[in-house]
């Protein structure tokens, strides 16, 4: 790909200039922030006293931390429920307002709103509905009939903040697929109609194959969003002290800098979290190679 | 005729279930609006129409310590600031990744696309030591500042939207003698409102929406966020308070980007769009 103009002259100067805002973010910023983290997790430091060299210490008191190890699987239970969750039902939803129906722009409008206001506020509504006595999903529940669910205590809350936090991605989701399906061509169903394929041959052998680059887009987005979820569960299962009652490996992060200043052992588990995000990354990728279609 | 009659059913099916998603989806909004016109003795009730309605929730909530118009102001100003910064460094360096040939480009385009992977979380500590040690904690600067440093989501979208503008326009600028920066800056940025606006509305309601930032970097109340504010706010009512005011705080939050989404919803969607398309 030999595409492009070549800078002439004194232009190589300009050129360097447009680079350097984005240069200095990806080297100060990013890189040598990585690295950073990654020296901050053998060392012993409160940022009050001299930092102390530690060695691997900060690593192998993770795993004998049952509050890290519980932070871990919280946050891969979180993943494993929340990204199958915005996949399947934001591409379903994405189907149908594909069949070319009416008020498309509306449902559209509507699916999309959570993904524009902000996790904090709407976290807001989200605890009045969840409120076990007060709540109207405990009266929607009672009055049919059923048990009313303390939806924020500690056996339910994971639950109950995986489908807030589905609630809150799926407009965009769904964005993403209807790009992605509105780009088949109409000719492919009309030439299988015409060879005798029904709905559900046209779904598995048309739809879904050709709509791969979509559903690892988002399945893509959706786990990197998931191992970074935060808003949601603060405002809904937070304690005192920085406690939670779903804690994620953020809030572990979180809560072992600015609560503990503890930033060794913090930096430790920041870089725990990024190998096991590159390493899903890598098999994503992998994945890709050998199913996704491209046209 | 049958296949007519299907396809009603499929019609009928495909209106019952968006409906059914579509209440889902806006019911939350729809109760939080309710609630924020109740009397503070109705919170609770079930209903969707406030009866007695009252707008003294509003009045009350800017009479509260919480100081709401100084956090509006902050929340407006870091979000604006972000914008500009990314708008601008973001289009100089998706420039060149897309019009200009230059050594190691594809390399650093890998580099930068690389970045949108590794979590926030792992640049979180080392900027905080930074910032604390140039005395900016507290402050809005930490907010802003990385935003004028460029950024891996904004230069790919807006290198996807340039590529799309035909290569021919910038030869006829050259062979006219036209610069770099000129191409750049009377060329492709006016040829690109469309996906600098979807840029912009994206970059503005990350950085509204923001929470864990301004927790770290600015947690004093009442000079903070909006965000930060509301999470205290609530924190406040849970012991015993109008929710009521709570939900009024909450919508007039989140009621200028509705505004925008209203206004700039082909934007948005084509923002989404743009960044989906495949590499």
């Amino acid at each position: 790909m030999e595409y492009g103009l070549k800078p002439l002259g004194k232009e190589r100067f300009w050129l360097l200039l447009l680079l350097a805002p984005t240069l200095i973010g990806l080297i100060l910023g990013t890189f040598g922030s990585i690295l950073a983290t990654i020296v901050l997790s053998f060392m012993k430091w409160d940022l009050l006293s001299k930092p102390v060299w530690a060695g691997l210490e900060n690593y192998t008191a993770l795993f004998t931390n049952e509050k890290f190890y519980i932070a871990l699987t919280n946050t891969i239970k979180f993943s494993a429920m929340y990204v199958p969750g915005v996949v399947i039902i934001s591409m379903f939803v994405a189907i149908l307002l594909n069949r070319k129906i009416r008020g498309i722009t509306i449902f559209r409008t509507i699916y999309f709103l959570p993904c524009v206001t902000s996790a904090v506020a709407t976290a807001l509504i989200w605890n009045m509905i969840y409120g076990k006595d007060t709540g109207i999903l405990n009266y929607i529940i009672q009055s049919l009939g059923g048990q009313p669910i303390c939806w924020l205590c500690t056996n339910n809350a994971m639950i109950s903040v995986v489908i807030v936090n589905i609630w809150g991605a799926i407009g965009e989701g769904m964005i993403i697929f209807l790009a992605g399906l509105t780009a088949i061509p109409r000719e492919y169903y009309e030439a299988s109609k015409v060879d005798g394929a029904n709905g559900a041959h046209q779904f598995f052998r048309i739809t879904i194959p050709l709509v791969t680059p979509s559903i690892f887009f988002v399945t893509l987005i959706s786990t990197i969003n998931a191992f970074q979820a935060y808003d949601y569960i603060y405002m809904l299962t937070r304690r005192s002290q920085g406690d939670s009652s779903v804690p994620v490996v953020v809030f572990s992060i979180y809560r072992n800098a600015w609560n503990f200043f503890n930033y060794g052992g913090a930096s430790a588990q920041a870089i725990e979290l990024a190998i096991i995000v590159i390493a899903l990354m890598a098999i994503y990728f992998w994945f890709e190679k050998r199913y996704v279609v491209y046209e | 005729m049958t296949n007519t009659k299907q396809k009603y059913t499929l019609d009928l099916i495909t209106y019952i279930l968006l409906i059914l998603g579509a209440v889902i989806m806006i019911t939350p909004f729809l109760w939080m609006v309710a609630t924020s016109f109740k009397l503070p003795a109705d919170q609770f009730t079930k209903t969707l129409i406030p009866n007695p309605a009252t707008i003294n929730n509003f009045k009350e909530l800017f009479g509260t310590h919480l100081n709401f118009p100084l956090m509006f102001y902050n929340s407006f100003l870091i979000s604006g600031l972000v914008t500009i910064g990314q708008i601008l460094t973001c289009a100089m360096a998706a420039f060149c990744f897309a019009v200009v040939n230059f050594r190691f480009r594809n390399l650093l385009f890998t580099l930068l696309l690389i970045t949108m992977m590794i979590p926030s979380q792992v640049t979180l500590i080392p900027n905080f030591i930074i910032f604390k040690w140039l005395h900016l904690i507290g402050t809005k600067a930490p907010l802003w500042i990385p935003a004028f440093m460029g950024g891996a989501f904004g230069t790919f979208l807006l290198r996807q939207y340039f590529l799309t503008i035909p290569r021919d326009l910038v030869d006829a600028a050259r062979v006219d003698g036209a610069s770099l920066l000129r191409i750049f800056w009377n060329i492709y940025m006016p040829l690109s409102k469309p996906a600098l606006a979807a840029l912009a509305i994206f970059t503005f309601q990350g950085a509204w929406n923001d929470l864990l930032h301004p927790l770290i970097f600015l947690p004093a109340v009442p000079n903070t966020t909006l965000t930060v504010g509301l999470a205290f706010f609530q924190q406040q009512i849970t012991q015993g308070g109008k929710y009521t005011v709570l939900m009024a705080g909450g919508l007039i939050s989140i009621l200028p980007l509705i505004l925008v989404f209203f206004f700039a919803q082909g934007q948005f969607i084509e923002g989404i769009s743009l960044s989906g398309v495949k590499r």
